[in-house]
């Protein structure tokens, strides 16, 4: 897709030099965009505390009555809560639910979402409007209320809030996957393709679902930052991850508590939970402009005056 | 047009029949039995009897289907699990508050989000537009409960001007104002990150039209064209946009409400889920399903009232 858009001396100059894939250019292209590295780099530390979290932190759960509620100090980097609990360990354990739940809510909603707004838009006719209509029945609730009736209806544990977020989210991919789908489905090679017997599933496989893959991949960064942010929101209900587990949600719930004596319990979670959002954020621009080829002819038109 | 407005109808009435209907039939999908969670374990065998037989639970569940919808016609949402309060009445204490916070975010959201989008557009590529759509990006990526936290410790904790607790209504406007400020604000910022982002697109876009440049070309004064001939268009595409974000203004307004701990919808709602009120759980979300349901009609209407070419296809 962004091979089309540049210009014929570049696309010699990279047949001079060593050839480059498709995937690598893009990767050279996001690489090259400042804003994508340091959403990146927020990431990839966010992932590191994540995986090493009990080299760098202590006991998230471990009592101290008689040191309750103490302002940050050198033993206490964020100071502790109510409890005496080293907050500084309880935010680094809360970065794993964050990702877990971000990450794996995503992929149930792409799993769901993608083939079925593939086969509406492809098939159309009364599988279309099933999909379509359920699609608009599920967006006439807000996602955090109908991840909050799933929540409310069967308990609350890590794998219902996957499932819970990430149902929520499907309705977006499927609209996403059947729009594109409608486009491509009516060029000629879509065509070309059928007249040689070539099967639906090879069709919607090979020619088509590459095709949707670039909207479909900004939507998912994007949404991992949705679903964070929903974790946080059900977790600070109190019907997401519950305590003593750590969870940004329910430290900043807690922080709320105590926020005349200890502003900070809420204010740093708090903090936490937007970086680590606006990082998928940054990113998922950076993708875009880098998918869409319109974008970027007019990024590269504007750095060329 | 009246095709158009008897299309809309049609599957609004298909919504407002599918969505108080499945949720229904979700609810009585609970694992528990409602009895037993209200009543506890200490209940004789007698007493959950005669909870089920009053809450109407020992009917067939087509027979409460039937009781449900008949009285969701009258307006009336039965009677509260725990309280035997009615939920009608409930509901319509808490409404305006919720409605006030959701029309104080909107307005908020519209008028700083319309701003900072028509500025950045037309000052693009400068400072002023990298300062806007940092505000964008922060505003996207900021929860609105935490941006709501923020607010309540600076401007009512250590600032003192609004009330830290916001239980009680207060008398008269002033004071009703006075305490929907921080928790509209808090969620009317980040409606406003998705206006500006919106407005500047639009805007962008406009600009570059033909009769956009014979405007300029003709020696009209570039405040007149921006506002007059461009500002006009662009609305129409931000109006029609906000009707999708009704839905995240009110799943925010449960936030919000919480963080606030300010009466509302969104308060009723977990106050139910938490007691498993689940009559009080099930009129409240299809509360909220009927108020996106009728913003999303009036925003579709009033896109044909705005855009006259709607009427001719």
């Amino acid at each position: 897709m962004s091979d089309s858009t540049s210009g014929v001396a570049s696309v010699a100059t990279q047949l001079a030099a060593a050839p480059r894939s498709p995937a690598r250019v893009r990767l050279d292209l996001l690489l090259a965009d400042r804003g994508a590295c340091i959403g990146l780099l927020i990431i990839a530390a966010v992932v590191l505390l994540a995986v090493f979290a009990p080299y760098v932190a202590m006991d998230p759960t471990e009592q101290s009555i008689v040191n309750a509620l103490q302002p940050p100090s050198a033993a206490h980097w964020f100071g502790t809560d109510e409890f005496g609990r080293d907050v500084y360990s309880r935010v680094i354990y809360g970065t794993r639910p964050a990702l877990f739940v971000g990450l794996m809510s995503v992929l149930v909603s792409m799993v769901i979402g993608i083939p079925l707004g593939l086969l509406a838009g492809y098939r159309g006719g009364w599988l279309d409007t099933t999909i379509s209509g359920g699609v608009d029945i599920m967006l006439s609730f807000p996602g955090l209320l109908l991840a909050l009736m799933i929540v409310s209806l069967v308990g609350s544990s890590m794998a219902v809030l996957v499932l819970a977020i990430g149902v929520a989210h499907v309705p977006i991919f499927v609209r996403l996957a059947r729009s594109a789908t409608l486009l491509i489905r009516e060029l000629d090679y879509v065509a070309a393709s059928r007249t040689f017997g070539a099967s639906e599933l090879h069709i919607l496989r090979r020619h088509i679902f590459p095709n949707v893959i670039g909207p479909l991949i900004v939507m998912a960064t994007l949404s991992i930052a949705g679903a964070i942010r929903e974790e946080a929101a059900l977790s600070f209900l109190g019907l997401g991850v519950q305590p003593p587990d750590a969870s940004w949600g329910n430290l900043i719930r807690d922080g709320v508590i105590t926020i005349l004596e200890a502003p900070w319990l809420a204010l740093i979670p708090g903090m936490c939970l937007t970086i680590s959002v606006l990082a998928f954020n940054i990113l998922g621009d950076a993708v875009r402009d880098i998918l869409d080829p319109r974008d970027l002819a007019s990024s590269a038109v504007k750095k060329g005056k | 047009m009246f095709s158009f407005i008897l299309r809309r109808m049609l599957s609004l009435v298909l919504i407002a029949i599918a969505v108080p209907t499945i949720v229904f039939f979700v609810m009585r999908m609970v694992p528990a039995d409602p009895a037993y969670v209200v009543l506890g374990d200490q209940a004789t065998a007698e007493s959950l009897a005669a909870f089920r037989q009053k809450a109407g639970l020992d009917q067939p569940l087509l027979v409460q289907y039937g009781e449900f919808v008949s009285g969701l016609a009258r307006g009336d949402l039965g009677k509260s699990m725990i309280t035997g309060q009615s939920i009608s009445a409930q509901i319509a204490d808490v409404f305006p508050d919720t409605l006030s916070l959701a029309l104080g975010a909107l307005v908020i959201g519209a008028l700083v989000g319309i701003s900072i989008g028509v500025i950045t557009a037309v000052w693009r590529n400068t400072w002023i537009d990298f300062v806007g759509r940092v505000f964008a990006l922060l505003g996207f990526s900021f929860p609105s409960f935490y941006l709501g936290v923020l607010l309540l410790l600076i401007f009512s904790v250590w600032l003192g001007w609004f009330p830290v607790v916001h239980t009680m209504r207060g008398d008269g406007w002033g004071e009703y104002l006075h305490k929907l400020a921080l928790p509209a604000l808090s969620l009317g910022l980040v409606q406003a990150a998705y206006v500006t982002r919106l407005t500047r697109s639009a805007m962008l876009e406009v600009l570059g039209q033909d009769y956009v440049r014979t405007a300029f070309a003709k020696g009209l004064a570039p405040r007149k064209v921006y506002f007059k001939h461009a500002l006009r268009n662009v609305l129409i595409t931000v109006i029609t946009a906000m009707g999708v974000y009704t839905g995240t203004i009110l799943g925010g307004a449960i936030l919000t409400e919480t963080v606030f701990n300010r009466p509302g919808l969104g308060k009723l709602l977990i106050g139910a889920i938490a007691q498993r009120d689940y009559n009080l759980i099930q009129s409240g979300l299809i509360m909220f399903a009927l108020v996106i349901m009728v913003v999303n009609l009036l925003v579709d209407l009033s896109y044909g009232l705005l855009d006259p070419r709607i009427k001719y296809s």
